[in-house]
């Protein structure tokens, strides 16, 4: 909402600098954004008067003026505009001056002839043939109005005004005018606010001789009051209302839609002037609109209507749409003779639905949406019938015809100081709120505050209580410290999550955060079957665009996308993790689940299975996580067949980790390979011993032996060293991989692998009698595993 | 006899002085002192001498074999010593060549923000609350006094997954479940993701986070709220910051506040950064609108409560000085390593 300076001078005295003003509307809850002094950069501009005008000597398309400007001799000034003329009222940019955007005048020979400055155009003065209808916008600007010459310009033509721009919160449609501020700022600044009284003087007819208003759905229309002007003279309006529509930021038109846009500004009540020649029958019919009804709007596009819409219609067809804009051909034209002025109250929802539907939102829908005061509908029609009498645009007719289904009872709420007081933590008396709350309308008898109908925003004695905090000043509100203890703590979970993020931070990971909605199509980016389950997403049924519209059942792509994005920006390696959620849709369940998951990809030199599944490993000794075992697993789409293996603890899927499919990451335009593994949370959590318990340090020494063995290729390491484990029992202390070895002297299909086997009592030296007798049970073991030892 | 150990006494001197490696000096001793050395090879001789002159002799060979065990004691510490500094001259580092490094990885900007908030309010005695994304249109709208057709609903524009399902479009929602679970004295945090249709640009994305905070017991004041949110920023952005809460519009709270901090970079005066303003928002919050604690079951005129909300992006663009809201979510190394 702009608030023209000026125009709130009708209700509130005030002398405050734009600074000083917007800060402390700020503080008392009118948000001020920001705001601009009219003509603040025109500098040296003022009346000039022609007092003759010669050819130039060396130019057939400029002409030398000399000037009258007030001062002790005329300025000679060379222009190139065709329609100047002595005696001719002009802006005259003087030597030195300064015009809208900076730009800067100084004298100058033009063609060898000396000029002074420059005669102004009304674009060069950032103003339209709309500000100054008289006026044309390609020539000079020939000022008509009522002026001095050598004043300054900005006065002269009323482009001195400040407009403040305010930010306005959906509970106060009331401040979405002139009048609603004027309020606010008399309270804030403690003046005394001047109400105004619309009158008519002079009513010939009645209008109920000439109209009738029909409301078919009075929940949606909720009053209905129209008012009519005969004899109308459509013609500009007169300069100051211009001026004010122009500082509001509404282009000016005519007299009869300016009064209806200056009405809606000053009292915030949205009004429609319909021409009462197209009033077919002489009856305005409001009712929801019927299937296949269209209309064209004034703004000449043909809008197709829906039986929830609500519009105003003669009694053939719909002339507006209600509270949105008016229908083009009831529209106010040059021949209109006679109008239908229409000041209603529409339901706000319905209002915001249809604006919606229609994408359509005006000044006037902005307004009805946020729920308007039907007790404004009244005093609203009565002031556009006041400025209609008062700027001579036509005679008023007698009457009024209101149809009012809005029931309105005052709200009344009982007025609580001690509440209020121990609520917001201030001590304010009971005289001060009451003084704070008649400033704003309200009415007091005893305790009982009756709000005013245009604060419908006011139901509960917290909202008493925000009147009062707010303008009393919540800088005057003490800080103090809540009372009581609290213990402020995380939960096991939330230490696990931390525990999880630092030990793969303290692992060369960096944390990522991707977005939780993908492309459904990234499903097939990563190979899915077409039957996949992972692809019953939770969808958006609005999203912004596809590559957003679905809640990503596998955190697969978004790692993807990722590691894509860093290797096409020649980032030679990375490793990264997220921890994240999943959304599964579970039948019959409104709400998905949603699963934290652990992501961790890499890719570049220093990578490859082993160091991802090492990186798995250490996270897992951190958690204390024992018993793990690893599955090949050939069958998950996005993994390399032979590079993929599921991970368990005890019988628990912990995750699963692997190569990326080369198709997949080619379908992610990346040519080496790819590591991405994938933990879910929960079973990480579950199976995590945080507790720790201290082994005391080894008192006997350990023995150790080395086992070079020939296997099957085939055969996983895992099940030998499973032989060895069993196979020593409880003095094994550790068994090392060291060597693996394919190739020369070792048969096709065999491989050679060697262990370190170092074994351990905690309470004496072993003999060699014992490792003796583990090194046969191991070897037994190994024979029926058919692994030899290779001799 | 006596000349031939004189002799060697000055011999050994020579020869120590020649020694500069501590195999040289080894050889001379067992050359002079060893059981086939030449001192044992004078001695050897000393049955020929008389009784008079052995005990002189017998002395002075021992004067000598201290004075050579001495020397070439001396000479090896010397040499040692020498031999050190060699090495130590030649192991000489150019300590200017760069360090090897282990991988290290780092924490994404927006966590180590949060982190940092979370540590605030942890240390108030706050617990930290998480609850869904997708949620149900009545703990994300109508539980927060926004029934359908609310006109504040037009400011978050929200995405739907049902009529009755939303992307939450902020984490108040938090409140209501926390509330409807817990009884008071509640005081907690809810950081999260939220989803509201903006088209992404420099200071727009579709997906973000937010930080809910609620309190709620007996007699909890706006002035509580006023005191726990100062300690906050001061805590976050330094002592010497200045506050300001300004009046606004929450339909789940009443009295509603905006929290502004004097711009950090003109103190105040306008500038770029704060668009002129001097001042620039950081939170929302509130007293809990009374129709929310009915909503959860909890008795208004028994219990008060405040809460805020604030948007972590912001913040973390504002800590680290970042232009562009899009390179938190597209994790350049490059950008990521900066942090």
């Amino acid at each position: 909402m702009n608030l023209s300076m000026k125009w709130l001078s009708d209700f509130v005295k005030l002398k405050v600098e734009p600074r000083e003003f917007s800060e402390r509307m700020s503080l008392s809850g009118s948000k001020v954004e920001g705001w601009e002094i009219e003509g603040e950069e025109i500098k040296n501009v003022v009346i000039g008067k022609i007092l003759s005008i010669d050819p130039h000597p060396d130019a057939d398309k400029l002409v030398v003026c000399q000037v009258d400007v007030g001062e002790a001799e005329p300025i000679q000034i060379v222009t190139g505009a065709t329609n100047v003329f002595p005696g001719a009222v002009v802006p005259v940019a003087k030597d030195k001056s300064i015009l809208p955007g900076g730009k800067e005048i100084r004298k100058g020979k033009l063609r060898g002839v000396v000029s002074n400055g420059m005669l102004c155009s009304l674009g060069e003065l950032g103003l339209t043939a709309h500000d100054f209808p008289y006026a044309i916008e390609d020539g000079i600007f020939i000022i008509e109005e009522d002026c001095q010459v050598g004043q300054d310009i900005r006065s002269a033509i009323g482009l001195d005004d400040t407009c403040v721009e305010f930010e306005i919160t959906p509970n106060r449609p009331d401040c979405l005018s002139v009048m609603g501020l004027a309020r606010e700022v008399a309270v804030t600044f403690g003046k005394e606010l001047t109400l105004h009284k619309p009158k008519v003087q002079h009513e010939t007819g009645d209008i109920h001789e000439m109209l009738s208003v029909d409301v078919k759905n009075p929940q949606l229309c909720r009053r209905y009051v129209a008012k009519m002007v005969k004899n109308i003279k459509i013609e500009p309006s007169p300069r100051w209302l211009r001026e004010r529509l122009r500082a509001s930021g509404v282009r000016p038109i005519n007299n009869i839609v300016d009064i209806t846009n200056y009405v809606m500004l000053e009292y915030g009540q949205p009004m429609h002037a319909f021409d009462y020649k197209y009033v077919k029958g002489g009856k305005i019919v409001v009712r929801n609109a019927q299937e296949g009804e269209s209309i064209m709007t004034l703004d000449g596009i043909d809008r197709k209507l829906s039986p929830d819409m609500l519009v105003i219609c003669d009694e053939e067809k719909p002339s507006a749409v209600a509270g949105v804009m008016g229908g083009e051909y009831s529209g106010i034209m040059d021949d209109t003779s006679t109008i239908v002025f229409e000041s209603a109250c529409f339901l706000g929802s319905s209002v915001r639905t249809t604006a919606r539907k229609l994408g359509m939102r005006t000044e006037s829908s902005a307004r009805f949406e946020k729920g308007l005061d039907s007790e404004t509908c009244i005093p609203a029609v009565m002031r556009a019938c006041e400025l209609v009498e008062m700027l001579g645009a036509g005679e008023v007719v007698g009457g009024m015809i209101d149809v009012d289904n809005a029931g309105y009872q005052p709200t009344e709420i009982l007025l609580n100081p001690q509440w209020i007081n121990e609520f917001i933590g201030i001590d304010v008396s009971r005289d001060e709120m009451v003084s704070i709350l008649e400033q704003l309308g309200c009415h007091m008898e005893g305790d009982t505050i009756t709000v005013p109908s245009f604060r419908q925003d006011l139901e509960h004695k917290a909202d008493i209580a925000e009147e009062i905090a707010r303008f009393h000043g919540y800088d005057k509100i003490p800080s103090t410290a809540i009372r009581g203890t609290a213990q402020g703590a995380l939960t096991e979970y939330q230490k696990f999550e931390r525990t999880v993020t630092n030990t793969l931070l303290a692992q060369g990971c960096y944390e990522i955060s991707t977005y939780s909605f993908i492309s459904p199509k990234y499903y097939d980016k990563i190979c899915l079957p077409s039957d996949s389950p992972l692809r019953n997403s939770v969808v958006i049924l609005n999203p912004l665009g596809e590559d957003t519209s679905v809640m990503r059942t596998i955190v697969v792509p978004s790692m993807m996308e990722t590691l894509s994005r860093n290797y096409n920006n020649r980032n030679a390696s990375a490793s990264l993790f997220e921890l994240a959620n999943e959304y599964i849709p579970v039948e019959g369940q409104e709400l998905p689940d949603e699963n934290p998951i652990i992501t961790i990809g890499q890719y570049g030199e220093a990578h490859d299975f082993f160091t991802l599944k090492g990186t798995i490993e250490n996270l897992l000794s951190v958690l204390g996580i024992t018993d793990i075992s690893v599955q090949a697993d050939s069958s998950i789409p996005y993994y390399h067949p032979g590079r993929c293996a599921r991970i368990f603890t005890g019988e628990t899927e912990l995750g699963t980790l692997g190569e990326i499919h080369p198709q997949v990451a080619e379908n992610y335009g990346i040519d080496t390979r790819v590591y991405v593994a994938r933990l879910d949370c929960s079973a990480l959590f579950a199976s995590e011993h945080s507790e720790k318990e201290y082994h005391p340090l080894p008192k006997f020494p350990a023995t150790t032996r080395d086992l070079a063995l020939l296997c099957d290729d085939e055969l996983p390491v895992q099940s030998i060293e499973k032989a060895i484990r069993s196979g020593a029992g409880k003095i094994l202390e550790q068994v090392e991989l060291f060597d693996i070895y394919k190739g020369k002297q070792i048969p096709e299909g065999k491989k050679s692998v060697a262990y370190n086997i170092t074994m351990r009592s905690p309470d004496r030296t072993l003999t060699d009698e014992d490792v003796g007798k583990a090194m046969n049970k191991i070897l037994k073991n190994l024979s029926d595993l058919n692994v030899s030892i290779r001799g | 006899m006596k000349a031939a150990l004189e002799a060697i006494r000055q011999k050994i001197v020579v020869e120590l002085q020649e020694a500069h490696d501590m195999q040289t000096l080894e050889n001379i001793r067992v050359k002079f002192l060893g059981k086939k050395g030449e001192l044992t090879a004078i001695l050897k001789q000393m049955g020929k001498l008389s009784a008079e002159e052995r005990p002189v002799i017998g002395q002075l060979a021992n004067e000598i074999r201290a004075f050579m065990e001495d020397h070439i004691a001396t000479r090896t510490a010397q040499l040692k010593n020498e031999l050190t500094q060699q090495k130590l001259k030649s192991e000489k580092l150019d300590v200017t060549l760069p360090g090897k490094k282990n991988p290290l990885g780092k924490k994404h900007p927006l966590n180590i923000v949060l982190d940092e908030i979370e540590e605030i309010f942890l240390g108030m005695g706050f617990s930290i609350a998480t609850g869904p994304e997708v949620e149900l249109d009545y703990y994300n709208f109508e539980a927060l006094n926004m029934p359908k057709d609310h006109p504040a609903r037009d400011t978050q524009d929200t995405f739907y997954v049902s009529d009755n399902v939303v992307l939450r479009t902020q984490t108040s929602p938090m409140q209501v479940r926390v509330m409807e679970k817990q009884k008071p004295p509640i005081r907690i945090i809810a950081p999260g993701r939220v989803y509201r249709s903006d088209a992404v640009d420099a200071t727009h994305s579709p997906l973000f986070h937010q930080i809910e905070g609620l309190v709620v017991d007996k007699g909890i004041t706006m002035a509580d709220l006023k005191g726990t949110l100062e300690i906050f920023v001061k805590r976050l952005y330094g002592e010497d910051s200045v506050v300001r809460f300004r009046p606004h519009h929450f339909p789940f709270t009443e009295p509603s506040a905006e929290l502004d901090c004097m711009c950090f970079n003109c103190h105040g005066e306008g500038c770029r950064l704060c668009k002129g303003e001097g001042w620039i928002e950081i939170l929302g919050c509130g007293m809990v609108h009374p129709k929310v604690l009915s909503n959860c079951g909890i008795d208004p005129e028994v219990y008060s409560g405040f809460a805020f909300g604030m948007g972590l992006e912001r913040l973390v663009m504002r800590r680290f000085n970042i232009d562009d809201m899009r390179l938190l979510y597209e994790n350049d190394l490059r950008f990521l390593n900066q942090f």
